[in-house]
């Protein structure tokens, strides 16, 4: 029944489409079928691939340094209340700045380059991921920790077993906002001083008013991030989340 | 909370503290294991210094089995002696279940079971049987008598029910109010055993007594 529902929206939503670009003409709105060509044609000669691939690299790639940085600097703000004091400030400031802002700096300051590239983004993405695990260190359950400190158990064991698992749920809250946010960040950086990946696809079309190849790399990309929740991120939600009593 | 209180126990012997709730026996038992640092005075623990301790909660780790649980803390445990761990108390067909499949009842016993597992120089027990009910709380004080006569084992157990301290220990502390210090000291002949109706009668006359006497 979910299935159906599923499948007879997106139906819906490719009949509307293809119903306003009749309306609108195919310069301003190309319908499905052509856009469904031209992503065809792109797959064909490998640049969807390349561009694809290049995109996601850069997404995996921030998307890990803000994960990990966060997570650990979440976790000592959370833990330590001096350093939560200290470095606080810095957080909101950075958290307020515009992703715009951080990227334009990054590229006037360490060039067009790679590097800055995946700096920018990963800078946008570290005060949102920094703040939720925070949250989630305050929370956690201190009985649980005298618990282990009683019977002397190794700060490793400690990581791994009490704490970890208590983090998971605003781990995986950041992971969720943070991929989201990561990629469309990605598109931004790529447009503004990259040479290849769907972001400077799609600028490269905006300049010619290439409509068809906007939409063509807009929803090949959105396919590819609709699949990695659906194959990868949701089955390991619900890994992480096996031990929690079912609702009666 | 605590005032001029000092206690010392004969290795392998188990002690009760008991006295009204709220004066300490808790904070007390903290200081000891090490969770609290307010205090003047000195902690001497045995030499390894291994402890076991059942919280008045269970605090067992949620997203662990109960084999996990008890492993955890106790990492050196033979699987023979978790065999016979669980057996005792009960807790074989639990050992793959989550705490959140288990009674209170069943959670108790993983959190004693785990205490046992570590084979403590020191055992803690901080009113372990508290709202469980009478025929349940009767049984885990059999299956501890069991595990104590096994292997016996340096043991503090902290009550307000005067009755199963006199079940269970060696010698028992009377605590006064807050702030807590000890009134009183009562021995136990044969301890763990059972006692007669008139024994017990005399048992309680005798911490009546010294309740009384104590100086106030």
């Amino acid at each position: 029944m979910n299935v159906a529902l599923r499948l007879g929206s997106i139906a819906l939503l490719l009949a509307v489409w293809f119903a306003a670009s009749n309306v609108t003409g195919a310069r301003l709105l190309p319908s499905p079928q052509t856009v469904g060509f031209a992503i065809i044609e792109e797959a064909r000669s490998g640049a969807l691939a390349f561009n694809l691939g290049v995109t996601l690299a850069r997404v995996a790639v921030s998307f890990a340094i803000a994960m990990a940085l966060g997570t650990v600097i979440g976790l000592a703000m959370g833990r330590e209340l001096i350093f939560d004091r200290l470095a606080d400030p810095w957080l909101v400031v950075l958290l307020n700045l515009p992703a715009l802002v951080i990227i334009v700096l990054a590229y006037v300051w360490a060039g067009l380059t790679e590097t800055a590239a995946i700096a920018a983004v990963a800078l946008n993405k570290l005060p949102i991921t920094t703040v939720m695990v925070r949250e989630g260190a305050r929370s956690l359950d201190r009985t649980l920790d005298e618990m282990a400190a009683v019977f002397r158990m190794s700060s490793w064991a400690r990581l791994r077993h009490v704490v970890l698992p208590q983090l998971a749920p605003y781990l995986a809250a950041a992971a969720r906002s943070g991929l989201s946010l990561v990629w469309k960040i990605v598109l931004i950086v790529e447009l503004l001083g990259r040479p290849n990946g769907v972001g400077f696809q799609i600028g490269v079309a905006f300049q010619l008013f290439d409509v068809t190849r906007i939409l063509a790399y807009a929803l090949a990309f959105v396919a590819v991030m609709l699949a990695i929740e659906t194959f990868l991120v949701q089955p390991l939600e619900r890994h992480i989340s096996r031990w929690r009593p079912r609702a009666a | 909370m605590l005032n001029d209180l000092s206690l010392s126990l004969a290795g392998g012997e188990v002690a009760a503290l008991v006295g009204p709730s709220g004066c300490g026996k808790t904070t007390l038992l903290r200081i000891i294991v090490g969770l609290d640092h307010d205090y003047e005075g000195g902690v001497r623990l045995p030499a390894h210094g291994r402890l076991g301790i059942v919280f008045q909660e269970p605090r067992l780790l949620p997203w662990r089995t109960v084999e996990q649980n008890v492993r955890l803390a106790a990492p050196d445990a033979s699987d023979e002696s978790l065999d016979a761990l669980f057996a005792t108390l009960g807790l074989s067909e639990h050992r793959r279940h989550y705490p959140g499949e288990l009674s209170l009842g069943l959670a108790r016993r993983v959190a004693l079971a785990r205490a046992f597992a570590v084979e403590p120089e020191l055992l803690i027990l901080d009113e372990p049987f508290v709202s469980l009910d009478a025929a349940l709380s009767s049984r885990l004080r059999a299956e501890l008598v069991e595990l104590v006569g096994r292997r016996p084992v340096t043991t503090l157990l902290v009550t307000h029910d005067v009755e199963e301290a006199i079940g269970l220990a060696d010698r028992i502390f009377l605590l006064s109010g807050s702030p807590a210090r000890v009134l009183a000291e009562v021995s136990i002949q044969s301890p763990r055993s059972g006692h007669t109706a008139e024994e017990l009668i005399a048992i309680r006359k005798e911490i009546a007594g010294k309740m009384s006497l104590a100086p106030l």
